[in-house]
């Protein structure tokens, strides 16, 4: 909202020479937020002066144009021209070069001197052009900053002035006011007006707010039943609210559509933002710019017997005052006529009914339409508009016939009219609403120790009614603040007008807390050690394409992947949630390289999103109260999965060249390291199976296992084809972990395990058996082969080739015995060796290596 | 010593031929033979040490000196061979002499091996010296990203005092987001957070646009009283440019007690503020409106080392928990009341740390992260 200090300064004692800075200042301490200033002053500066064109003569020129060589008179004639300076002639008469021919001798113009500065920084000076000196510009609006004509100069008498010569023409247009923009929040519709926030600065400032709706309320005549005939019919409201409750009408006839907007009207609607158009409309917006009432004006002799608000029946059309043929909801509420639909109530008026340039009567439609009707309706045919904006936030019920009263005074005061004697106002009821609240309960919200007389006081100032009855204050709140509903609302306004700076600090003390949860701290820890072995946390948007949630998403080629997708996402080509990280982790990957960093080793944590069977639900419960159980139920159980899941892609090397310093490619084994670190650092086991997956390379694949078999990802070398295709480094490896299942298992106390002193025995065996039984089966046999006295078994060596049979291969495996209780000979150590070598012989076909 | 003169280089002469013939100088000159042989062996061991002294540069110099000064022929050698032909007079005499001899000539050649080797190891330890300022290293850490820090940074400060950390879901129903924090139907304020909307709409699920929601499931999984804070990524559907992006983080806290006030809120974020800003840091509350607090506040943070001076800046929103917000978590507000507050994390790291461009933190680009390492 912006407010024309001007404006303001009628309903509010504003300083003499405040600024637009300084309103802000002051609105921001009761909840109005500063947003911008505008000052025409800051884009155009003068001398701009009212003068009189004395004399024109048309020049043809060589380039075919025609232009007038112009005397201007810029100071009225037997007085002194007072101003000096390059250009300004002592004569008080310019000669001035003027391309435009709208305008004739005897014409009052505005006349920018030499040294004056108009807007886009365009300064002014005397200068030779067509065989003359041009002192000086007859200007046009475009020029001045106040509008779009440019078709001709501004001749003053079009917009019914006749202003001395030499006065300042910036004061004339208005261009010397200001207006400062404030954030008005959802709940202060009231503030949507000057109305409004005259009476917020005088709360600002602790200065008596005189409502000027009251006067007007008190000059606008009584309902007769002369007027124009209106019904309310609503048979289908919304949340049970009648659409309508409201409907004032006055028509005034005998109006010239056609006269000017004065100038005061123009420049402070201009300021407000919005474009002056013809007198009607400008008058129907400046009432609601004053007022917060949206007003409507018809053409009284277009209308055609009653009007009757209702909601559109199924297939009704409308074409609204911007040309469009509209079909309307049966949810939307019109304004009818015998004709049919006339208006989208509170949104867009109707064609049929428009206020032309032949338009002798009119009719004042002032009425109080339902926030919830309004919104939906400007929402489905996408229509925002400041009636609109002011009905969806909620229209002060008793204001219409004050507003009403100030249309028709504008119509004729500037328009010529005469108000009509019948006089229309259909009030279907105001009931105002009650507040009981403690005296003492605004202090015990905000902790502070407030006076009751300062409490009802305050209560008072912004409107309401303030009862007493011992320590409980019945308040009737104001019919401009339908926010205002239980006692934490009074509480804010209290809070507000005393001064939140006033507001003393304590510091509360919770119950004793349990810290983190296991999942939180063993996150931290893992996201803690990746970083701490040399991987860099990236993050990245959830948004990916089908076709990466089909590539990662799954291990299966061809697989449809279930994922969810947006309705309205940033682009259509990211229109999905995300089911694996890979598909970030792979386009930041890109973005680095790009950028010149060849050894990347990227990890990122976030979750991913896996629909349920049921997407959602269509019951959602009402505001305010704790649902059912059942409902509830249906709530968590529309959500979809969403698991935490860490993932990370390696590409280069793991160091940079330099003296003493040999990188090693990051090759899958660095892939399954970040498994392995993630599982170790969570205290959670993880098996490693040979695996397979489609986004990676089917011979260098890991799939990673938990306890009970619960699988929870893959690490290893990336598909080459899907590298390049993706057009990533060759070798590029990955891993990517359900956090979630993995660190479901985490956090159960280690039992400590008895540490042996004695010496432990090494042996080595090399088992030659069928080159595709993974070690790990192999490892597991040895283990159980060997019983407790084995201590530790490791693969150190996986030979093929001469000497070993095809399709086979020899398994190096170093071994090491220890006992709890004693030195173990090399033949207990050999025979428990044995034992093992034989059962790896019986499950896997395993021969000792001669 | 370790130079070799010329001379050096010629082969070195052998024993004094008299211990070669111990015997037979004995027997010949009975008066001065014992003398003679004495002379020689002294003599051998001069010999030695002046060898040792200046014809031992390194280890195979020595042991050439070795084998001539203990060797078959050096003069120990070649008389130790003729003990058994000496009479047991002289056998007694030259045996201490040979001993003697054999000693200081091998006291000399080990001390001069010690000094070898300790020249040896100093010479080893200064080739093998490097430029230590060349190499940039094996391995090197990572970088955490900041965003993450800092919402754990600011966790570990609430947990400091007793509160507890809520995780919850991005994508979450409608009602959780809007309706049970108080946004009414087709009111205007659901039209202030840009939404994101999962297809289908009657689905009624959306991607979280702040992380409240998370507050609401917290009412309804724990008791009264709850301190809790909610770290955790939103979206909102801005552009990306230097200050929005449609993805962002956010940290809110909700505290639900007997009495808690206004003051309470503000003593909070105070604390909270100093822990972030430093000691000087103060809050300032300016009147505002959500619908899920009432009264609500703007929060400015006094920040007394922002970049360009101290100054107060924006920091996030706060208020009393609206009573419907606590009725639709089944708390009853005649009871209890609470606060609540949010504030950005990318915000507050911008203009904390100083991040020009909200860009840096979600393009990923290594730099960004590594900056940071592992604090903030």
């Amino acid at each position: 909202m912006r407010i024309p200090l001007s404006w303001l300064r009628e309903y509010a004692p504003l300083p003499e020479g405040a600024s637009a800075e300084y309103l802000m200042e002051t609105l921001v301490r009761v909840g109005l937020e500063e947003e911008d200033v505008h000052r025409p002053s800051d884009d155009i500066s003068g001398p701009v002066v009212v003068g009189q064109v004395l004399t024109m003569e048309p020049e043809e020129h060589s380039n075919g144009k025609t232009v007038n060589w112009c005397t201007v008179r810029v100071v009225p004639e037997g007085q002194e021209q007072t101003l000096t300076g390059e250009g300004i002639d002592p004569s008080g008469i310019q000669g001035i070069v003027c391309g435009a021919h709208n305008f004739a001798p005897g014409d009052k113009v505005v006349v920018t001197l030499p040294g004056a500065v108009l807007p886009g920084n365009f300064a002014i000076a005397a200068r030779k052009t067509y065989g003359h000196v041009s002192a000086g510009m007859i200007a046009s609006v475009r020029e001045l900053g106040i509008g779009d004509d440019h078709d001709g100069i501004l001749v003053l008498s079009t917009l019914g002035l006749d202003p001395e010569i030499g006065s300042d023409a910036l004061a004339l247009l208005g261009l010397d006011d200001e207006a400062a923009e404030i954030n008005v929040t959802p709940d202060r519709g009231y503030a949507f007006s000057i109305r409004g926030v005259a009476r917020e600065y005088c709360h600002a400032v602790n200065e008596e707010f005189v409502d000027p709706a009251a006067d007007l309320a008190e000059r606008a005549p009584a309902a007769n039943g002369s007027g124009q005939p209106v019904r309310i019919r609503d048979d289908a409201p919304i949340h049970d609210r009648q659409g309508a409750t409201r409907f004032v009408a006055r028509t005034v006839s005998g109006v010239d559509p056609e006269a000017p907007t004065p100038t005061w009207m123009s420049s402070r609607l201009r300021l407000a933002g919005i474009r002056s158009i013809s007198l009607p409309v400008d008058i129907s917006n400046y009432v609601m710019l004053e007022y917060g009432q949206p007003l409507h004006f018809y053409d009284a002799d277009r209308l055609t017997g009653a009007i009757e608000v209702r909601r559109a029946h199924a297939g009704e059309t409308l074409t609204t005052l911007d040309g469009k043929e509209r079909s309307l909801d049966p949810e939307d509420l019109l304004i009818t006529d015998e004709t049919g639909p006339i208006g989208l109530a509170g949104v867009m008026g109707g064609a049929s009914t428009e206020v032309t340039a032949s338009t002798r009567r009119i009719l004042v439609e002032a009425a109080r339409f339902e926030e919830v009707s309004i919104a939906r309706t400007r929402r489905r045919h996408r229509l925002p508009s400041e009636a609109s904006k002011r009905f969806e936030r909620g229209v002060d019920p008793l204001v219409a016939a004050a507003a009403a009263e100030r249309a028709v005074e504008l119509l004729e005061e500037l328009a010529g009219g005469t108000a009509e004697e019948g006089v229309t106002d259909v009030f279907d009821h105001y009931y105002a609403h009650e507040i009981h609240c403690a005296v003492d309960y605004p202090s015990k919200r905000i902790g502070m120790e407030i006076a009751e007389s300062d409490v009802i006081k305050i209560l008072q100032d912004i409107g309401a009614t303030v009862v007493r009855t011992g320590d409980v204050l019945q308040v009737t709140v104001p019919s401009w603040r339908p926010d205002l509903l239980e006692p934490e609302d009074l509480a804010e306004e209290v809070a507000r007008l005393s001064g939140y700076e006033k507001i003393p600090s304590t510091l509360p003390v919770p119950p004793s807390g349990r810290g983190l949860t296991v999942e939180q701290s063993v996150r931290r820890r893992c996201l803690n050690a990746l970083a701490a072995a040399g991987l860099t946390e990236v993050a990245s948007y959830p948004f990916v394409s089908e076709a990466d949630n089909r590539l990662f998403g799954t291990p299966e080629e061809g697989e449809s992947v279930p994922a969810i997708a947006l309705a309205n996402p940033i682009s259509e080509s990211f229109g999905s949630l995300q089911t694996s990280l890979l598909p970030g982790l792979v386009q930041v990957l890109k973005r680095n390289h790009s950028r010149g960093f060849r050894d990347l080793a990227l990890y990122e944590s976030a979750l991913v999103f896996h629909p349920r069977e049921h997407l959602g639900t269509q019951n959602i419960p009402a505001v305010g109260q704790k649902p059912d159980p059942g409902v509830l139920a249906d709530l968590h159980a529309g959500l979809p999965r969403q698991p935490r899941h860490i993932a990370a892609i390696l590409t280069g090397h793991d160091a940079q060249v330099s003296p003493g310093v040999t990188p090693r490619a990051y090759d899958w084994q660095d892939a399954l390291d970040v498994a392995r670190m993630v599982a170790d650092t969570a205290g959670v086991r993880l098996d490693l199976r040979q695996g397979r997956h489609q986004a990676f390379h089917p011979g260098r694949t890991a799939e990673l296992f938990v306890a009970e078999g619960r699988r929870v990802g893959w690490a290893g070398e990336l598909h080459p084809q899907v590298l390049k295709d993706l057009d990533l480094p060759e070798r590029t490896v990955a891993v990517e972990i359900d956090f979630t299942e993995l660190a479901r298992t985490a956090g159960a106390p280690v039992s400590a395990e008895a540490i042996s002193g004695y010496p432990a025995v090494t042996q080595d065996v090399a088992l030659v058996l069928d080159a595709d039984i993974p070690a790990a089966d192999v490892l597991k046999t040895l283990r159980e082969g060997s019983g407790e006295l084995l201590e530790d078994v490791r693969v150190f060596d996986d030979y093929r080739g001469s000497g070993i049979e095809e399709h086979k291969k020899s398994l190096a495996c170093a071994m090491r015995f220890r006992a709890p209780d004693r030195t173990l000979t090399n033949d207990e150590a050999s025979e428990i060796r044995e034992a093992a070598i034989e059962l790896a012989s019986q499950r896997h076909g395993a021969v000792l290596r001669g | 010593m370790t130079e070799t003169s010329p001379d050096n280089a010629a082969p070195l002469p052998g024993p004094d031929p008299v211990l070669e013939d111990m015997a037979g100088v004995l027997d010949t000159e009975p008066e001065r033979g014992l003398e003679r042989v004495r002379e020689a062996f002294s003599a051998e061991v001069d010999q030695a040490i002046e060898s040792i002294e200046n014809r031992t540069p390194d280890f195979d110099a020595l042991k050439q000196v070795r084998l001539r000064f203990t060797g078959e022929k050096s003069g120990v050698g070649v008389a130790n061979r003729q003990m058994r032909s000496l009479s047991n007079q002289h056998k007694k005499e030259i045996g201490k002499l040979l001993g003697q001899t054999r000693a200081r000539i091998t006291q000399a050649l080990e001390a001069r091996n010690e000094q070898l080797e300790t020249e040896h190891a100093e010479r080893i330890l200064v080739e093998e010296a490097v430029d230590v300022t060349a190499g940039s290293g094996h391995r090197s850490i990572g970088g955490r990203h900041p965003v993450a820090l800092l919402q754990e940074q600011a966790a570990d400060m609430f947990v400091s005092m007793g509160w507890e950390v809520e995780d919850g879901p991005e994508v979450e129903s409608e009602w959780f987001n809007f309706d049970s924090l108080n946004f009414k139907p087709d009111h205007p304020a659901r039209e202030l957070q840009d939404t994101f909307f999962v297809d289908p709409a009657e689905a009624h699920l959306v991607l979280r646009t702040h992380t409240s929601p998370v507050q609401m499931r917290a009412l309804h999984q724990r008791d009264v009283p709850l301190y809790i804070v909610c770290p955790g990524r939103v979206y909102r559907t801005d552009e990306l440019d230097a200050t929005h992006t449609p993805v962002f983080h956010q940290i809110e806290g909700l505290a639900v007690d007997r009495g808690l006030t206004m003051a309470d809120l503000k003593g909070t974020l105070e604390h909270f503020a100093r822990q972030m800003f430093g000691a000087e840091a103060r809050i300032r509350l300016r009147p505002n409106y959500f619908p899920f607090t009432e009264p609500s506040a703007e929060m400015d943070v006094w920040h007394p080392n922002a970049k360009g001076g101290p100054q107060w800046i924006e920091w996030g929103g706060c208020g009393m928990v609206h009573p419907n917000v606590l009725r639709a978590g089944g708390v009853d507000p005649d009871q209890y009341s609470g606060f609540a507050f949010g504030m950005g994390v990318e915000r507050t790291l911008m203009f904390r740390n100083g991040v020009p461009d909200m860009r840096d933190m979600i393009e990923g680009d290594v730099r960004f992260s590594e900056h940071f390492g592992m604090e903030i």
